[in-house]
C-alpha cells in the first residue's frame, strides 16, 4: 500500500476559517513596494482538515515504532517511551513559556533545568552539565570546543584528537568540525583499545582522547583506569561518548574513570522519544577544569532562587538559541523522578542481563568475534554466512522486518564485517526476547537452504527493496517531483 | 519500579541460561574500585507522585495568554491547530526511530519528504533538508556550506540578524576558522552575505539588492527568513539567493520555553551536495511501486566521518512533521490570511503606541511585517506594570544594541485580537 | 597506448608522451560498490604526487582519490557527472576520470600488474 502525497492528493479546497483582521488597517499592498512582494503564491497543497487527519493516519501505519515491536538497534538505547513523560512535556506551564519571559515568571522552568543538571551530575560523575546541545553530536562538538578552550587558556597548541576506529562515525566529524586533526588509535584481538597504539599516538599535540565505555562493541575497556592516566599525563583531556552510558547506570560512573567531559543522549538513556530522527538533546557533564567554558548561560541557584547566568567571560558561548530542547528536558527529568536512584541502578543492570541473555539465545547461530560477558550490547557477524551462503546482515535485518521485528544495527561498528549489533535494553520482556532468538534462528536456518528468499526480503512491507543507488544517483528530491523517472514525478497543484 | 519488565524468577531464569551466578558475574570486566552501590538520588516515586511534584513545578511557571502577549524576537504565539498534536502524538510517528531501514519507515519518509517539498515551495529554491535544530544552527549550517563551496573564510552577517543566532555563528565559525564580521562590503574574500528578513527588528531589509552585491564578488548570498512572511514577501529563489535557512517554530510549534523547535534549510541545485544533515528522496522498489529513502548518506557524518560538512545526525524530525501538519492545513490562502492579519493589527497597534506621549516608531522610514521597534519614554519599568495586568509587552533590545537603548519590539500576529489591543492601550496608561 | 600502472590506493595510470590518464581499478569499483557521485577538482589545477584530488562516493562509503602522478590537470571526464555508473562498468575504459600534463618523472613506486595483484590479495584477508 502506498499513500499518495499531500501535493497529489490537492484539490481546490475552500481554506481554514481563520480569525479575520476585518478592514482596520492597512492590506500589505497598499505599503509595500512591489517588487517586495511574492509574484507566485506557494504551492502548498489545499487539503480539508477530514482529508489531512486520515493522510496521516495512513502514513502511520506505514511505519513501525517502539510502541508495537521490538527495535533490538545496538548503540540506540530503544527503550520505552513513557506516557507520562509526554503529559508533563504537554503541561500549560512548560509549554506556553516564552524564553524572552522576566525569569522571576520562569522560577518553575529554571528549577527543572537546574534538578536535572545536578541529577545528571549524579549518574555520571562530574561537576557541571549543559543542558543546551540539541542532540548528541552538537553535545560531542560542544564539548571538544570547551576542550580547545581549555588548552588555548593554558596557551598550548594542540591540535589532534585521537578517536578509536571502532567510533560512531559523530567522533571524527565533531572532532574535524572543531578545528581538530582526527588520528584513528586501533583495537586490539579482544575488541578493546590497544594500548600500545593509543600510546604511540599520545602526544604534545594531542587535546583529547574520545572513548565511549563500554566500547561501540558492548564490551567494558577494563583498563580504562591506566588509558585515563596515560592521556592526563601528556596533558591532554578524556572524553566520554555516553551513547552506552544505559550499560551502567548505578554500577559505576564516567566520571569516576577519569573522564573529564561526559556527553549524554536523553533520547538513549532517559526515553526521551526519538520523533523519528529527533529531537533529541544531548546534555555534556563537566569536571571543575572544564566548568569556566560552559556554554552561556547556565542555571545557578543562588538562596532558594534560580536566575540564568550570562556573565561568563570564558565561556565558549552559545551553541544554540535560548537555553536547550526545554520539552525534552521536562521529560528526561519526570522519568528520572519517577525512576529514582533506585529505579535507574535496577535499569542498568537489566539491560545488561537482557543483552547477556540474547546473546547467549543466538550464539550457536551467529559469529561471536569477542568473548563474553557483553554489557548492555553485543556485536555478532555474519560474516560466515555470509562467505558459505552468500547471505549478508543486510539480508539478515530485512528477514526480520518480515518477522515483524525491526532491524538490528548492521555495518557498524566498521572493525567487525558483516557487523550485527543488538541491544535489547531493559524494557523488553523475556518473552519478547525468546522469541527474537527463534526468529534469527529461523532466519539462519533459512539462509543455510533458500538464501534467495532473503535477498527477496521483505516481502511483507508496504515497499520492497528500493533503489538506493537510483535516490543517490538522480537525487529524486527536487522541487515539483522534477525526474526522468515517471513512477517518481509528480504535478504540483495549481 | 517502573517500566522494568522483568520479575525476579525471570532474572533467575535469565541468568541461569547465561550460566552465571549473579549480576557480578556479569560485570566482571569493571575493576572493583569503580563499583559503586547506589546513586545519589532519591528513590523512584509512583506516577501519582511524580506528576504531582511536576505539576507543582509547571504552576510556578507563569504563563501569559495568547492574545496579551505582545513579546516576539524569534518565538511566537500563533494559532496551532489541533490536528497538529492529534498527529505528532501518534506513536507510530513520535516514538519511531530513524528512517535507516526504509521499507519500515515509509511513514516517517514520506512525512519529512513532503516537509522538504513544503519548505522548498516557500523560499522557492530547489531543494531542502530533513530538518535542522533551530534556526541560529542553520544559519551556522549554511555558513560552513558556503565555507567549503567557495573556499573562502570569511562571512558577513549585514544589518540586524538575530543576537543569539550571531552568537552560535560565531561558536561554529571558532570551530571551523571561518572569520565573522559585522557589516561591511562583500569581496572577493568573502565566502557569503548573510541577512534576515525581516530582520531581529521586524523591519524589511533590501534582499534583491544585498543579494546582488555578494554575487558581484563571487560569494553566496544566505537569507534568514521567517516562513509565514514567506506568504506574502518575495522568497529567496526570486531574488536570486542561493541558501535560505530560518526557524520553524510559528508553524505549529508551542513556545515550550525556547525548544524543541526547528530549523529549515533550502538551497539551488547545485548547492545540493553540500546540504548538512538527512535528505529524503523517492525511488522504487522492484515492483515499480513507489517509495521514499534517505538520499545522499555518503555527505553525512557517519560515511564521511571527519570530512562531513556537518556532524549532525539526530535532528528535528518530529517537530518538521508538526510544521508539515501546519503548512497543510493552512494551506496557501491560510497561510496568507495569516500573514496578512498580522500584518493589519501589528499596524494598527503601531499607530496607536506611536501617538501616545513620548512613543515613536524607531525606524519611521523602513517598512515592516508583524514586527515592530518603537522608542518608549523612560520611566518605571513598563514590563513590570504591563506584566500585573497578565500582558507580556514588547521585548527591550538594549540588552543586545547598545545603540538601540529605550527600543522596544512589539509583535501582533492572528492571536492578538483588536480587544487585546486595547487591554494593552490602556495598561500602557 | 603505454602499459597500465597502479598505486597502493587503487588508482590506475597509463601515460602517451606527455598526457597521463587517471581511474580507479577494478578492485576498487567493486569494493566502493554502485557509485553514485564524483567529487572532481577544476581543469588548469596542479596536482602534486598523492595530492587528494576528489572525492568517489557510493551508497555506503567515500573515498579520497590520490594523484598517481604530478602534474596540471587538463581534462576532466564530463560523462561522469551524468553517469557515475561508468566507472563500476568499464573502469579502465569509459570510467576515466581525468588527465594531466606530466611534471616531472613519473614515480619509481607505481606498481605493475602483477605488483598490484598482491597488493589486492593481501587485503583480500581482511
Amino acid at each position: 500500500m502506498t499513500e499518495p502525497l499531500s501535493f497529489e492528493l490537492s484539490r481546490p479546497a475552500m481554506p481554514p476559517r481563520l480569525p479575520s483582521a476585518g478592514q482596520t488597517g492597512p492590506a500589505p499592498a497598499d505599503l509595500l513596494p512591489a517588487a517586495a512582494l511574492r509574484t507566485r503564491p506557494p504551492a502548498l497543497p489545499r487539503l480539508s482538515e477530514p482529508e489531512i487527519m486520515r493522510h496521516y493516519s495512513r502514513l502511520a501505519s506505514l511505519n513501525y515504532s517502539i510502541s508495537e515491536n521490538f527495535y533490538p538497534l545496538g548503540s540506540c538505547t530503544m527503550k520505552y517511551n513513557p506516557v507520562a513523560n509526554e503529559v508533563a512535556a504537554a503541561l500549560p506551564g512548560f509549554a506556553g513559556l516564552h524564553p524572552y519571559q522576566d525569569e522571576d515568571s520562569v522560577q518553575g522552568a529554571l528549577e527543572l533545568m537546574w534538578r536535572l543538571e545536578q541529577a545528571l551530575c549524579a549518574v555520571v560523575g562530574v561537576e557541571r552539565v549543559t543542558l543546551q546541545p540539541a542532540a548528541g553530536a552538537h553535545g560531542e562538538w560542544t564539548a571538544l570546543r570547551m576542550i580547545a578552550a581549555y588548552h588555548d587558556s593554558r596557551k598550548e597548541n594542540r591540535t589532534e584528537v585521537l578517536v578509536p576506529d571502532s567510533a560512531h562515525g559523530t567522533n571524527p566529524a565533531s572532532a574535524a568540525l572543531s578545528g581538530f586533526h582526527v588520528v584513528e588509535v586501533r583495537s586490539g584481538p579482544d575488541g578493546r583499545i590497544s594500548l600500545g597504539d593509543l600510546e604511540s599516538k599520545l602526544g604534545p599535540k594531542t587535546a583529547a582522547l574520545m572513548l565511549t565505555n563500554p566500547n561501540t562493541l558492548g564490551l567494558f575497556e577494563r583498563e580504562i583506569l591506566d588509558i585515563a592516566e596515560m592521556v592526563h599525563a601528556t596533558g591532554a583531556l578524556l572524553y566520554y561518548d555516553g551513547a552506552n552510558l544505559n550499560a551502567f547506570m548505578g554500577i559505576c560512573r564516567p566520571g569516576d574513570m577519569g573522564f573529564d567531559a561526559v556527553h549524554m543522549n536523553l533520547h538513549k538513556t532517559f526515553t526521551t522519544p526519538h520523533g523519528g530522527g529527533g529531537p533529541g538533546a544531548g546534555p555534556v557533564g563537566v569536571k571543575a577544569d572544564l566548568v569556566p567554558f560552559l556554554p552561556s548561560p547556565t542555571v545557578e541557584r543562588v538562596d532558594g532562587h534560580f536566575k540564568l547566568d550570562h556573565r561568563r567571560p570564558q565561556s565558549i558561548g552559545r551553541v544554540r538559541s535560548f537555553y536547550g530542547n526545554f520539552g525534552m528536558l521536562v521529560r528526561a527529568y519526570t522519568y528520572i523522578l519517577a525512576m529514582g536512584g533506585d529505579g535507574l541502578s535496577q535499569a542498568s543492570q537489566d539491560a545488561v542481563l537482557s543483552a547477556n541473555y540474547l546473546r547467549k539465545l543466538v550464539e550457536d547461530d551467529l559469529e561471536m568475534p569477542h568473548e563474553g560477558p557483553c554489557m548492555h550490547e553485543f556485536v555478532a557477524s555474519a560474516g560466515r554466512l555470509n562467505h558459505e551462503h552468500g547471505v549478508r546482515a543486510l539480508d539478515l535485518a530485512k528477514g526480520l522486518l518480515d518477522r515483524h521485528f525491526y532491524a538490528p544495527t548492521v555495518y557498524f561498528p566498521l572493525v567487525v564485517p558483516e557487523a550485527v549489533m543488538v541491544e535489547p535494553t531493559e524494557t523488553e520482556s523475556k518473552a519478547t526476547l525468546d522469541s527474537f532468538g527463534a526468529a534469527i534462528k529461523e532466519l539462519v536456518a533459512e539462509a543455510k537452504t533458500n538464501p534467495q528468499a532473503l535477498h527477496d526480503a521483505p516481502r511483507t512491507m508496504p515497499v520492497g527493496r528500493l533503489d538506493e543507488v537510483g535516490a543517490a544517483r538522480r537525487i529524486n528530491a527536487w522541487l515539483q517531483g522534477q525526474s526522468d523517472d515517471p513512477v517518481l514525478r509528480w504535478k504540483a497543484p495549481e | 519500579m517502573p517500566y522494568l519488565v522483568h520479575s525476579p524468577e525471570d532474572r533467575t531464569a535469565m541468568l541461569e541460561r547465561i550460566g552465571a551466578r549473579t549480576m557480578d558475574d556479569l560485570l566482571v570486566d569493571i575493576p572493583r574500585s569503580l563499583r559503586i552501590d547506589a546513586l545519589d538520588l532519591p528513590d523512584g516515586l509512583s506516577e501519582l507522585e511524580t506528576m504531582a511534584e511536576i505539576t507543582a513545578m509547571a504552576a510556578r511557571n507563569r504563563v501569559f495568554a495568547d492574545r496579551l502577549t505582545f513579546r516576539g524576537g524569534g518565538v511566537y504565539r500563533r494559532f496551532i491547530p489541533a490536528a497538529v498534536a492529534a498527529v505528532t502524538s501518534k506513536p507510530e510517528f513520535y516514538t519511531a526511530y530513524t528512517p535507516y531501514q526504509a521499507e519500515a519507515s515509509q511513514g516517517t519518509l514520506q512525512a519529512i519528504f513532503e516537509w522538504q517539498t513544503l519548505i522548498a515551495e516557500l523560499t522557492a529554491l530547489d531543494v531542502s533538508n530533513a530538518s535542522l535544530y533551530d534556526g541560529a544552527t542553520a544559519v551556522a549550517e549554511a555558513a560552513m556550506m558556503a565555507f567549503v563551496h567557495t573556499g573562502r573564510d570569511e562571512v558577513i552577517v549585514s544589518g540586524y540578524l538575530h543576537p543569539e543566532y550571531m552568537q552560535v555563528l560565531r561558536a561554529f565559525g571558532a570551530g571551523r576558522g571561518i572569520k565573522v564580521r559585522k557589516g561591511g562590503e562583500p569581496t572577493k574574500k568573502t565566502a557569503a552575505v548573510i541577512f534576515q528578513q525581516p530582520d531581529f527588528l521586524g523591519l524589511l531589509v533590501d534582499a534583491r539588492s544585498l543579494t546582488d552585491a555578494a554575487h558581484a564578488e563571487g560569494a553566496l548570498a544566505i537569507a534568514c527568513v521567517d516562513p509565514i512572511s514567506l506568504a506574502l514577501l518575495a522568497p529567496p529563489g526570486e531574488y536570486g539567493a542561493d541558501i535560505a535557512v530560518g526557524e520553524g517554530q510559528q508553524l505549529g510549534l508551542s513556545p515550550s520555553y525556547g525548544g524543541p523547535h526547528v530549523g529549515f534549510i533550502a538551497c539551488t541545485r547545485e548547492l545540493v551536495r553540500r546540504l548538512p544533515g538527512r535528505l529524503v528522496g523517492a525511488s522504487h522498489d522492484a515492483e515499480g511501486r513507489r517509495g521514499f529513502v534517505l538520499a545522499l548518506a555518503a555527505r553525512e557524518q557517519h560515511i564521511r566521518r571527519e570530512k562531513a560538512t556537518s556532524n549532525i545526525c539526530t535532528n528535528h524530525s518530529l517537530c518538521a512533521l508538526a510544521a508539515s501538519v501546519y503548512l497543510t492545513y493552512m494551506g496557501p490562502e491560510g497561510l496568507r490570511q495569516v500573514a496578512e492579519t498580522g500584518f493589519r493589527r501589528a499596524h494598527m497597534l503601531a499607530e496607536r503606541l506611536a501617538a501616545l506621549p513620548g512613543w515613536e516608531m524607531a525606524f519611521p522610514e523602513r517598512q515592516f511585517l508583524n514586527e515592530f521597534p518603537v522608542r518608549a519614554p523612560k520611566g518605571p519599568s513598563l514590563a513590570r506594570k504591563l506584566a500585573r495586568k497578565g500582558i507580556l509587552g514588547g521585548l527591550d533590545v538594549s540588552r543586545w544594541f547598545r545603540e538601540l537603548k529605550g527600543v522596544l519590539t512589539f509583535t501582533c500576529t492572528e492571536v492578538n485580537d483588536e480587544r487585546a489591543l486595547d487591554e494593552l492601550l490602556a495598561a500602557i496608561g | 597506448m603505454a602499459d597500465r600502472r597502479y598505486t597502493k590506493t587503487h588508482e590506475w595510470v597509463t601515460v602517451d608522451g606527455k598526457t597521463a590518464t587517471v581511474g580507479i581499478t577494478d578492485f576498487a569499483q567493486s569494493q566502493l560498490g554502485d557509485v553514485v557521485f564524483l567529487e572532481l577538482p577544476n581543469i588548469g589545477r596542479k596536482l602534486d604526487l598523492r595530492e587528494t584530488f576528489g572525492v568517489i562516493e557510493s551508497v555506503k562509503a567515500a573515498s579520497d582519490l590520490y594523484a598517481p602522478v604530478a602534474g596540471r590537470i587538463t581534462e576532466v571526464n564530463q560523462k561522469l557527472a551524468g553517469k557515475p555508473e561508468l566507472v563500476n562498468s568499464d573502469p579502465y575504459g569509459e570510467g576515466w576520470i581525468m588527465k594531466l600534463e606530466l611534471s616531472g618523472e613519473l614515480p619509481s613506486d607505481l606498481l605493475d600488474e602483477s605488483a598490484y595483484k598482491s597488493v589486492i590479495e593481501s587485503s583480500a584477508g581482511h
